[in-house]
């Protein structure tokens, strides 16, 4: 459905050869996208997820025709939107020609037209040839603002609305003219965290119902797990991995995923022995034998990543039934409503747990510590 | 718990306990400067009534029919408007398609839109309408000499409301361009690129979107530059009186210039002109008051892509070379190549030959003109020195003080500035003539006349630095035992400073450029610079005035350069 291939952005070469005096223009070249390629299939959800100034939002801005890129091609459903393909003509149809919809961070609802106008204003302003008749315009306002249960405030000041309800609007505008593809720019970070939820799920609801292919960018991982049908996780202009939020979550391929991606513990420690799958692997506080599917010859150094959640907590002993088991001391414990959090000394390190709230147990205790190997993630070193 | 219980008050003076209370240096600042405030914006204002309507028999309104009686006003009236009307459209289609082009495309010379929007403050609007004299004057204006050869003599005529129109109009267009290069870049650009994204053309998204979000500041634009035509005397003085065009500026001149003076007829027409000036401040106050609603949320700020021009981006391109040559370049250009000749003439190559240093060595000996240059900094650095310490006790009146009426001393500052320059003068000589007091006639008058007219702008500077400190600071210094005055020295003062040195050096450029009120107040051998060139003008003076006018401009610059350096916000600035 969209195709974006080699996709790179640089900064202003000008401005910057301007202020920082470089020599040469290619060494004050700053990519903001740096070679992005990616596919998303119909109907899909698929998400930019990263830090802030990560090219996520560049991305985003040339798919829909608001930034123009160096170089690369973007094509949603067949239709070539950009290409710069040496040997052909380059393309570069204007944003008000690609026929997508935008949901902006900020909403944009224009302050100035009422509820109806603004969702009407696309199908207004549709070229002569293509333009519907006032009857069917209003028909089609209204059939979506429906489906945004909104109907009841059509005739209303824009501004009026709730910050929940603008969000909304801008939802139904981008979705009036039924566009092949749907742009989503953190929509969600202007609300606050309560309104945040319950709007994500009904935007996931309007998505999947209404099969509409989706381009959605945040900084927010938990939007990005509870939505998506895959993700890109992007890091100085470009994608580190891609997958399925499940695969993101559990099998992190390097440190800056498994960092980004909820909380985690990160041992460092080197291959000693390799059995088909199973890893064993030294670290400072001692052995850990692990499943991972990556080929890492004896000898490297890597890093394990152990997920709170991934650590039993006990006051028992069961060595010998069990692989990696640790001993250790409570340092703190952290009561946290659904959850408990214990950050246990190893001797050099501490490690953060996270376990169900009826065990608590007091600072001071010896506790044994168990991994399950299945949970525990080998990422590389970088 | 332990409840505090107020320590007896030791009664070791003389003085009753609420005396002691209330005659602390506190109250004693602040009564004083509410006062001043209060005394400023008001006893002209009753003068100028008083003056107006009644005369040694009582109430009259002979004055009104003196002065509206006469054929010529409906004239009068016409003139007003159309010259003022006509120069706000005309600063208002120059001033915001400039800035439409400096926030939102990719047009060439950024630089030049920042010493264009400097012009207003750096050439007075005397010399820029003697420039524009020099330059299109029928008779001797260098333009009709280029195209004399096409178009045949005195093609163009500065000498006629549309000349006035011209001049008022371009001289203010700095001005909107930057009122409304501040409107675009407080708009969402995402609420244009939402737009875009419906499938909007770029007319469209112009035409629908960005037009009616902006047209609160344009509405506004408009009614403060109709406002300031209709308080022009500059350009209506040196334009229009030629030709016989009268405007209510000019009008009320030519009344005190006529002998005897009628002054209750000139009191008329200024309270006519100061109705116009209400009316248009006020329509101006609520349009930006219903503006708020078009507050929205907004995003991260992405500083969108500059629109490309394409094939138009050399023709708009050159349009602003032209608008630079006509604004700046060439007014600059004409008054310095006055300054070197003789006389004046056009240029050919005896004129070149004859070009000497000689006029700016004349200015040395006119003691007038040392005696002016001396008078204009005296009394900028004194009215810039008196409000700026006015306004900082005003201003925390006013932003931080619980006393009741605080808000009457913020519109009191303000109403400074809708009164025009040629009414408060004529206001205060009616106060002035009968005070007993001999001030009539002095400098002091022309010190009280500026103090009063940039009070509001003295206002806006304090108040706008006041808001900038956060009053936990003042709270601190109080809960560590500093009284008012402690605190307000040492710690609200050096914090303030900042703020306070660009408001005097904002208020030390304006007041070199002062006419309209001090041509009614001066008196022979107090003259000001803006003044002296008015003078000059009329005796005919042109090669030294026009070396005056290149020393007055370099200074101003210089004065604005400083202002640049230290944060004042004047002009653009281009980030």
């Amino acid at each position: 459905m969209l195709r974006i291939n080699n996709l790179v952005k640089t900064f202003d070469g000008e401005r910057r050869r301007r202020h920082s005096h470089a020599a040469t223009p290619e060494e004050a070249r700053v990519f903001a996208v740096n070679d992005v390629s990616f596919n998303v299939e119909n109907g899909q959800l698929f998400t930019l997820l990263g830090p802030s100034g990560c090219g996520k939002t560049t991305t985003l801005r040339s798919i829909a025709g608001l930034e123009r890129p160096d170089s690369g091609t973007i094509e949603v459903g067949g239709r070539v939107l950009f290409s710069t393909n040496e040997g052909k003509k380059p393309v570069n149809v204007p944003a008000n020609e690609r026929g997508l919809g935008m949901v902006f961070q900020s909403y944009a609802i224009w302050p100035h037209m009422s509820v109806f106008d603004n969702v009407a204003f696309p199908l207004q302003v549709k070229r002569r040839g293509d333009r519907v008749s006032r009857k069917e315009i209003s028909e089609r306002v209204m059939r979506v603002l429906e489906t945004m249960e909104l109907a009841n405030f059509a005739d209303r000041q824009a501004t009026k609305l709730s910050g929940g309800q603008q969000q909304r609007l801008a939802l139904a505008r981008a979705l009036v003219i039924e566009p092949p593809l749907l742009l989503l720019d953190e929509p969600l970070s202007n609300l606050d965290a309560k309104l945040r939820e319950s709007l994500r799920y009904e935007l996931k609801r309007v998505q999947r119902e209404l099969g509409i292919t989706s381009v959605y960018v945040t900084h927010d991982q938990v939007e990005a797990l509870a939505l998506s049908n895959s993700i890109a996780v992007m890091r100085n202009g470009n994608i580190v991995q891609l997958g399925r939020p499940r695969e993101i979550y559990e099998n992190p391929n390097c440190r800056f995923v498994a960092e980004f991606i909820g909380t985690s513990n990160f041992l460092s420690g080197n291959v000693v022995s390799k059995d088909d799958d199973r890893y064993t692997v030294n670290t400072v506080d001692g052995q850990l034998v692990l499943d991972s599917a990556a080929t890492l010859p004896i000898g490297t150094d890597v890093i394990v990543s152990v997920r709170p959640e991934a650590v039993e907590v006990s006051t028992t002993s069961r060595a010998g039934e069990v692989p990696n088991e640790w001993k250790g001391t409570v340092l703190t414990r952290a009561y946290l409503g659904d959850s408990l959090d214990h950050v246990v000394g190893l001797g050099k390190h501490e490690l953060r747990t996270r376990g169900n709230p009826s065990t608590s147990i007091e600072p001071g205790t010896t506790v044994y510590l168990r991994m399950d190997p299945a949970k525990l993630v080998l990422v590389p070193v970088d | 718990m332990i409840t505090a219980s107020p320590t007896a008050p030791a009664r070791e003076r003389a003085m009753p306990g609420w005396l002691r209370r209330v005659a602390t240096p506190k109250t004693l600042i602040i009564v004083v400067v509410a006062g001043l405030i209060g005394y400023l914006a008001l006893v002209p204002l009753y003068y100028l009534i008083w003056g107006t309507f009644f005369d040694a028999n009582g109430f009259t309104m002979g004055g009104f029919a003196r002065a509206y009686g006469d054929p010529r006003v409906g004239g009068m009236i016409g003139n007003s408007l159309w010259f003022a009307i006509g120069a706000a459209v005309l600063s208002l289609a120059v001033g915001t398609a400039l800035a439409y082009l400096n926030v939102r495309t990719d047009v060439p010379f950024k630089g030049l839109f920042f010493a264009a929007s400097i012009i207003p403050l750096i050439i007075p609007g005397i010399l820029y309408t003697i420039a524009w004299i020099f330059l299109a004057s029928p008779d001797i204006g260098l333009l009709n000499k280029v195209i004399e050869p096409i178009f045949g003599p005195g093609f163009f005529d500065v000498f006629t409301v549309w000349g006035m129109v011209w001049v008022e109009g371009l001289h203010l267009s700095p001005i909107v361009f930057l009122l409304m290069v501040a409107a675009f870049r407080s708009m969402d650009p995402s609420l244009e690129e939402s737009a875009l994204m419906s499938g909007a053309s770029r007319w469209q998204v112009f035409r629908r979107v960005t037009m009616p979000l902006t047209r609160p500041a344009i509405v506004a634009a408009v009614l403060i530059m109709v406002v300031r035509s209709l308080e022009s005397f500059e350009v209506p003085a040196l334009l229009g009186l030629q030709n016989g065009i009268y405007v209510f500026t000019s009008r009320i001149y030519f009344v005190l210039r006529t002998y005897p003076p009628d002054l209750a007829a000139a009191g008329a027409l200024a309270v006519g002109l100061l109705v116009l000036a209400v009316i248009g401040v006020a329509i101006s106050n609520l349009v930006g008051r219903s503006s708020k609603n078009y507050q929205t949320v907004t995003g991260k700020g992405f500083r969108p892509r500059p629109m490309e021009l394409g094939k138009w981006r050399p023709v708009m391109g050159g349009a602003i070379v032209v608008y630079f040559f006509l604004t700046v370049v060439g007014p600059l250009l004409v008054l310095l190549y006055t300054s070197l000749l003789k006389f004046y003439q056009a240029p050919s190559t005896e004129a070149f030959a004859s070009m000497s240093l000689d006029n700016y060595s004349e200015l040395f000996h006119i003691s007038a003109a040392t005696t002016a240059l001396k008078n204009s900094l005296l009394l900028g650095v004194g009215s810039a020195t008196l409000v700026m310490a006015l306004m900082a006790v005003g201003a925390w009146m006013v932003v931080r003080s619980r006393i009741p009426g605080r808000q009457l001393v913020d519109y009191f500052s303000f109403t400074p500035l809708v009164v025009p320059g040629l009414v408060l003068g004529l206001a205060l000589s009616f106060v002035y003539l009968r005070s007993p007091v001999p001030i009539y006639g002095t400098i002091f008058i022309l010190l009280i006349a500026y103090c009063t007219r940039y009070m509001p702008y003295g206002m806006r500077y304090a108040v706008t630095s006041m808001h900038q400190i956060s009053s936990e600071l003042e709270e601190s210094a109080q809960v560590s035992g500093a009284s008012w005055w402690q605190t307000f020295r040492r710690v609200l003062l050096p914090l303030l400073s900042p703020g306070l040195l660009a408001g005097w050096i904002y208020i030390l450029v304006v007041s070199f450029r002062e006419l309209s009120s001090s041509i009614l107040l001066y008196s022979p051998g107090n003259e000001v610079l803006s003044i002296l060139i008015f003078e000059q003008y009329e005796n005919g003076q042109f090669t030294v005035l026009a070396a005056l006018g290149v020393v007055m401009v370099l200074t101003l610059a210089v004065l604005v350069v400083i202002a640049y350096k230290l944060g004042a916000k004047v002009g653009l600035r281009q980030d």
